[in-house]
């Protein structure tokens, strides 16, 4: 009887101290919120860690890739502005396993960027593309990778043309990556190239977050588009009747349109007394580079 | 094999079931594999990737302690509980003794691997929902880490035939870490000159290499083995353990165990 009361004593301070210990433990983190999402590489060599792995590489790199995904999700939802440690962790994750090809992919669209829309680092994401194609020269999807850092972040139409053109030469490639090569010639810059792009990554990625930021820059490229032709509109309506439209359903009327032109989201857009074309809601568009209250700052979300 | 190594090896192996450590950590793979099914469900399009990954490491992570901690206690254990005069004093030969604790544990090691196997492939049917001709690579990796197994438990029986049970863990488990680097060893050596040359191309011959028994990422990528790496390794495990069993038998058969 006795042993069996001590037994129960025992069984209840392990559960009391238990409970005591973690509620204890959250009051710390109450004390210092960041602590356990201290956003530390303790080891940065990629070779080290290789070496570390002991040969199971392979899991290691799953386990840098899960970070690596995680350490720009949380960061993004935060509304943070800067990923200094996306790239070393891509890094880490490639050289671990370099048949990861969805962490190229991630490193496209999230690596080259500005801040507050990536790391802001185009040369890192050229270097992991170059190391991707390296080691995996038959997928043509990191052909199409590379050009489109080319194209969106660095500009360079003409090194984009050739990344798409060494991708339309592997077997079984994308037959628009010929097209690709061809648009960077005629119409790089346009706003059709760029949608064919960020079409083609939506379609060709399984990653969420690269599909939903596919899907931001859609929605953005339209906007941008909408407005460039409202704001010539606006122009053309200027130099007819010597003065700016008085709203957008005027200018709608004017050019003969089959009703107030709307946003992705079905916002009608708004005229600015200074004859500037807005969207309604720009905290909507935070990847568009028109339509945009001057001097507003829009961090990007995805919706 | 002779009755008298499969007396042995079948007792071995049924104390080794018997024994709570081995329980536990088969339990523990189970609960790892399980586990692969959460982490991938929270890895973004590498699922599948992640359930192979961890599940096969798992494997072979577990099977390693497994064969390192029973297999360091087999001679010893006999030894200290005093069974082994009981045993000797049959006609049992020593070397017949060592074999079959060797065939025991390495048995052990086989049907623990087979269930952990089933646990991988339940988890990948779990993610997948259907097997894919690629996914029958599993089993060369299995094959692999089978092989890995035998070798360490030739090992750990080599430093139990001579050496305390916490000793004999470290030096086995000292040769695996080793034996991962064998790779380097062997690059270390090509860059070394003279004496130093000779010494690490030595050691890197000497030491157990396990790197090529890794295929475990490339399998998780369906990229195919080699079958002439399957039957190198085949060889190359069969040759190493018998080597260390070799070895274990020299030295037990001149123990004094008075």
């Amino acid at each position: 009887m006795n042993r069996r009361k001590t037994s129960i004593i025992a069984a209840a301070c392990v559960v009391a101290f238990l409970g005591a210990s973690a509620v204890t433990l959250h009051h710390a983190d109450k004390i210092r919120p960041r602590a356990t999402l201290e956003e530390v590489l303790y080891i940065s060599s990629p070779q080290v860690l290789k070496r570390m792995s002991l040969g199971y590489d392979g899991l290691l790199a799953d386990i840098y890739w899960t970070r690596a995904v995680q350490y720009f999700g949380f960061r993004h939802h935060n509304g943070e502005t800067s990923y200094n440690l996306l790239a070393p962790l891509l890094e880490i994750t490639t050289q671990l396993d370099p048949h990861l090809v969805v962490a190229y992919e991630f490193g496209a669209n999230f690596l080259a960027p500005r801040p507050p829309n990536g790391a802001g680092e185009p040369d890192r994401a050229v270097r992991l593309m170059d190391f991707g194609i390296q080691n995996n020269p038959t997928n043509w999807r990191l052909y199409y990778d590379l050009g489109f850092v080319y194209y969106m972040e660095l500009q360079d139409y003409e090194k984009a043309s050739e990344a798409f053109r060494r991708g339309s030469q592997v077997p079984n490639a994308h037959p628009f990556l010929r097209l690709l090569a061809a648009q960077m010639a005629e119409h790089a810059g346009d706003f059709n190239t760029a949608r064919m792009m960020w079409s083609a990554t939506y379609q060709n990625s399984q990653d969420h977050l690269i599909r939903q930021n596919a899907v931001e820059h859609l929605r953005a490229l339209r906007v941008d588009e909408d407005v460039t032709h409202l704001q010539q509109a606006v122009t053309r309506f200027g130099e007819r009747t010597g003065r700016l439209p008085v709203s957008i359903q005027e200018l709608a009327s004017a050019e003969g349109l089959p009703g107030v032109p709307v946003d992705p989201d079905g916002h009608p857009y708004k005229l600015t007394p200074e004859g500037r074309v807005e969207v309604r809601v720009p905290e909507d568009f935070p990847f568009a580079t028109k339509g945009l209250p001057p001097g507003i700052k829009v961090y990007p979300k995805f919706h | 094999m002779n009755a008298r190594i499969v007396h042995i090896a079948s007792n071995t192996f049924r104390e080794a079931v018997r024994d709570r450590v081995l329980y536990n950590l088969i339990a523990f793979a189970v609960l790892l594999s399980g586990a692969a099914i959460l982490v991938g469900q929270i890895s973004i399009d590498i699922e599948k990737l992640v359930v192979i990954n961890l599940g096969l490491t798992a494997v072979s992570l577990f099977g390693i302690v497994i064969a390192i901690f029973i297999g360091i206690g087999l001679v010893s254990k006999e030894i200290e509980k005093r069974t082994l005069y009981t045993v000797l004093s049959r006609p049992v030969r020593r070397w017949e003794f060592i074999v079959g604790k060797f065939f025991g544990l390495a048995g052990t090691l086989v049907v623990n691997t087979f269930f952990m196997a089933i646990g991988v492939f339940a988890a990948l049917f779990y993610v997948s929902h259907k097997f894919v001709r690629a996914d029958a690579l599993i089993l060369v990796a299995l094959y692999f880490i089978i092989l890995e197994f035998f070798i360490i438990c030739s090992l750990a029986l080599l430093f139990s035939s001579f050496s305390s049970p916490l000793l004999s863990a470290v030096f086995a488990f000292s040769l695996f870490v080793i034996g991962s680097f064998a790779e380097d060893l062997r690059g270390f050596a090509g860059m070394a000159h003279g004496v130093t040359r000779w010494l690490a191309t030595g050691a890197a011959y000497l030491v157990p290499n396990f790197s090529a028994f890794n295929v475990i990422s490339s399998i998780a990528h369906e990229q195919p083995v080699a079958s002439q790496l399957i039957l190198n390794n085949t060889v190359y495990a069969l040759f190493y353990a018998a080597m260390a069993l070799s070895g274990a038998v020299l030295i037990f058969e001149n123990r004094n165990l008075k």
